[in-house]
């Protein structure tokens, strides 16, 4: 499905650097957005070279695929345009929660909202959630999960090194809970957008 | 078939499919190792019609300042006109890319071959593993095929003895010693195809991938541990689905490596 429409929402996500504090009882990171920054779109979009990043272009791909009504536009396209300002861990994660508010900014009939979470399992089989660049290169594994909003259910799954089922599982509820925040923080952005104008 | 959907509905809701087989049954597996003489290592996998081949050279190379104990494996998935007709002449598509990097994920998260082994002289002198896995038949469940070749193309492979001339500096082969590698574990992928959101079924062919509302792909070791989990969108699963998932791709993991050992124990036989 190649769908372009002239892209008039531009979304930017940024995830703290580490240096910032995590709320209490929530260990994800201080996550800011702007949205409509870009009044005019970048132009084509260049594709990134490189086998990995076609990897992860599927990836964003076929998620957004699943959430977006597809059959409402026939015979249109659209396009999501992922440029990554800085990239402080949970790189992946970060690019699906633009991506949704970016759909949702433009208006694209979607079933559900997404999210994206990452999860890093240290050595001892610690769960970390939304790993900075350093903890995920020490992490034994890494797990990116996105989820949708309707009912947390597991719209996409990427993973880093060896982990047990047990392990997975225990990752999977910490993501569903974490995509609680998310969800709640795309509520009181888009609130804010809307209120205001 | 004027609607095909409607016509494999009527089959799922029978809990089976139109090739006869259930919804939790693998096609017939058939692997055939060693065929390839110029290569160092080969292997042949069959599963239902889709065809894999595996072809491992190995060459010197120099390795890198940042790991100068540590060879290269290389894989590359090549996805030809002559297995679909998907697929056009020119670059790799994206099917093969996306193929390609899942194949060396799986290589570097499963550890099926430390590094360290295929180095020779550190900083200086290590081995360089090229694995060309080539489809020559697609009808789907291409990851699970891609694995199962490689992972016995890798058994089947012999180093022969290398040694560094302290005179010369240069690297002396001894075809006449060989070994093969050390082989760590076995990761075998059980992929699954999710109907109408709700439905899995197990080893889809090319129609029924065609026809999935998702995929799911799980490669899963002896140990019980999990290599990749690999889940590109689709429609949504629940944490029990995913459990049922697990339990499968376990038991598959069984079945392939009893295969293989079969199979490597014959050939070791003659």
């Amino acid at each position: 499905m190649e769908v372009v429409m002239r892209a008039d929402a531009k979304v930017r996500v940024e995830s703290g650097t580490e240096s910032s504090p995590r709320g209490p009882g929530c260990s994800l990171r201080h996550f800011a957005c702007e949205q409509n920054l870009l009044s005019r779109p970048d132009g084509s979009a260049s594709f990134l070279q490189g086998v990995a990043e076609k990897s992860q272009e599927r990836l964003i791909r076929n998620t957004c695929e699943a959430v977006v009504l597809g059959a409402l536009h026939p015979r249109t396209s659209i396009t999501v345009v992922l440029q990554v300002v800085s990239d402080a861990g949970s790189l992946l994660a970060c690019c699906l929660n633009a991506a949704c508010m970016a759909l949702v900014d433009a208006g694209v009939p979607m079933r559900a909202l997404f999210c994206g979470v990452t999860c890093a399992l240290d050595s001892d089989g610690n769960l970390l959630l939304d790993p900075t660049a350093k903890q995920e290169k020490k992490a034994r594994a890494v797990l990116t999960f996105a989820l949708d909003s309707v009912e947390q259910k597991l719209l996409m799954s990427t993973t880093k090194g060896l982990y047990s089922d047990a392990e997975l599982q225990q990752c999977l509820a910490a993501a569903q809970a974490a995509s609680q925040h998310i969800f709640r923080f795309y509520r009181e952005s888009l609130q804010r957008r809307y209120s205001k104008s | 078939t004027v609607e095909p959907l409607e016509y494999y509905r009527r089959f799922l809701k029978e809990n089976c499919r139109p090739d006869g087989r259930e919804l939790g049954e693998f096609r017939t597996t058939t692997v055939n190792i060693g065929s390839i003489s110029t290569a160092d290592g080969s292997a042949l996998v069959k599963l239902g019609n889709t065809t894999v081949i595996c072809g491992v050279k190995a060459e010197f190379a120099t390795p890198s300042t940042d790991a100068p104990a540590k060879g290269y494996i290389v894989p590359n998935v090549d996805l030809p006109p002559l297995c679909s007709s998907r697929f056009r002449t020119g670059p790799p598509g994206e099917e093969a890319q996306v193929t390609s990097q899942f194949i060396a994920d799986v290589i570097e998260n499963s550890q099926i071959i430390k590094k360290e082994d295929l180095c020779i002289s550190p900083g200086k002198l290590a081995w360089v593993l090229y694995c060309d896995l080539i489809c020559l038949d697609y009808d789907g469940n291409i990851l699970d095929a891609c694995t199962f070749a490689l992972l016995a193309a890798l058994k089947n492979v012999q180093l022969p003895e290398v040694t560094i001339n302290e005179e010369t500096a240069l690297a002396e082969v001894n075809l006449k010693k060989k070994s093969y590698l050390n082989i760590r574990t076995n990761p075998v992928a059980t992929s699954f195809a999710v109907f109408d959101d709700t439905l899995l079924i197990v080893d889809p062919t090319g129609e029924e991938e065609h026809l999935a509302t998702g995929t799911l792909t799980v490669v899963m070791n002896e140990h019980g541990k999990l290599c990749c989990l690999h889940k590109p969108g689709g429609s949504g699963l629940t944490g029990a689905k995913l459990q049922d998932c697990m339990s499968r791709a376990v038991t598959r993991q069984k079945e392939v490596k009893k295969l293989m050992d079969e199979v490597i124990k014959s050939m070791n036989q003659k």
